[in-house]
């Protein structure tokens, strides 16, 4: 699967993009997000407040508690600001 | 029609260019958003800005925005074009430009286009200034704005 961060947390996690293999009882963003925050002290430091991070399954927005199923890319980042 | 580009706009030509060969179109509304050089009262404490997107994502988002406004309001003609990369106060940021008869519908859907875009499409604005650089942090107007229009059959 295809991570992608943006914005501060791309900043936080220290880069763009990458390939990880997630653990199969990873089911949902928030229990992507949990696993994620034991990957190490970048991880835990970007997703500290996970509350506030915005994610998106296959470029679509989705909340945490969507399913990510065989989902190919997901991204994670702050509220949007642009316009 | 939607644009992602780093260069600068011309409003003026965007217009015409969305009017050209057209008589149908009895109003055209168009709003342009551009970089200011101050967060809060001060001015004068930014003095670049850096506009970062998911591409691919940012494209999906902003078609499907533009479909829904088609979908709500008899438009001829819209036109979405956000700007990317290092900007400096004073630059051209976002045109939101929309055609239709009347002008009802031309406003409303230039103001469902901003609200929408400010809170779905993935872009990211970094200000610096001399105290440092600041990501922008999303503004709950915003959403509240956005959450006017889904009283009725919401985008998203």
């Amino acid at each position: 699967m295809r991570l992608l961060y943006f914005a501060w947390v791309k900043e936080k996690v220290g880069h763009a993009a990458e390939d990880v293999e997630v653990p199969g009882d990873v089911a949902t963003v928030a229990e992507l997000i949990a696993w994620l925050k034991t990957r190490g002290p970048e991880f835990a430091h970007a997703f500290e407040r996970a509350e506030v991070i915005r994610a998106a399954v296959d470029q679509t927005h989705a909340r945490h508690d969507a399913k990510i199923g065989d989902a190919r890319e997901i991204a994670f980042f702050p509220p949007v600001t642009g316009g | 029609m939607i644009r992602i580009q780093t260069e600068d706009f011309d409003v003026g030509a965007e217009i015409a260019a969305l009017r050209s060969g057209r008589t149908d179109i009895g109003a055209v509304v168009s709003f342009t958003g551009t970089v200011r050089d101050h967060a809060g009262q001060e001015t004068g404490d930014i003095t670049e800005m850096t506009l970062e997107h998911y591409p691919g994502m940012t494209e999906t988002e902003l078609a499907r925005i533009e479909a829904e406004a088609k979908k709500r309001w008899p438009l001829q003609a819209s036109l979405i074009v956000h700007r990317v990369g290092t900007l400096k106060p004073g630059d051209n940021i976002v045109l939101v430009v929309t055609a239709s008869a009347h002008r009802d519908a031309a406003f409303d859907a230039a103001r469902f286009l901003m609200d929408y875009l400010k809170t779905h499409a993935p872009f990211w604005k970094r200000e610096s200034g001399p105290s440092g650089d600041k990501w922008v942090e999303a503004k709950e107007s915003d959403d509240a704005a956005t959450t006017r229009w889904s009283r009725n059959n919401a985008a998203g």
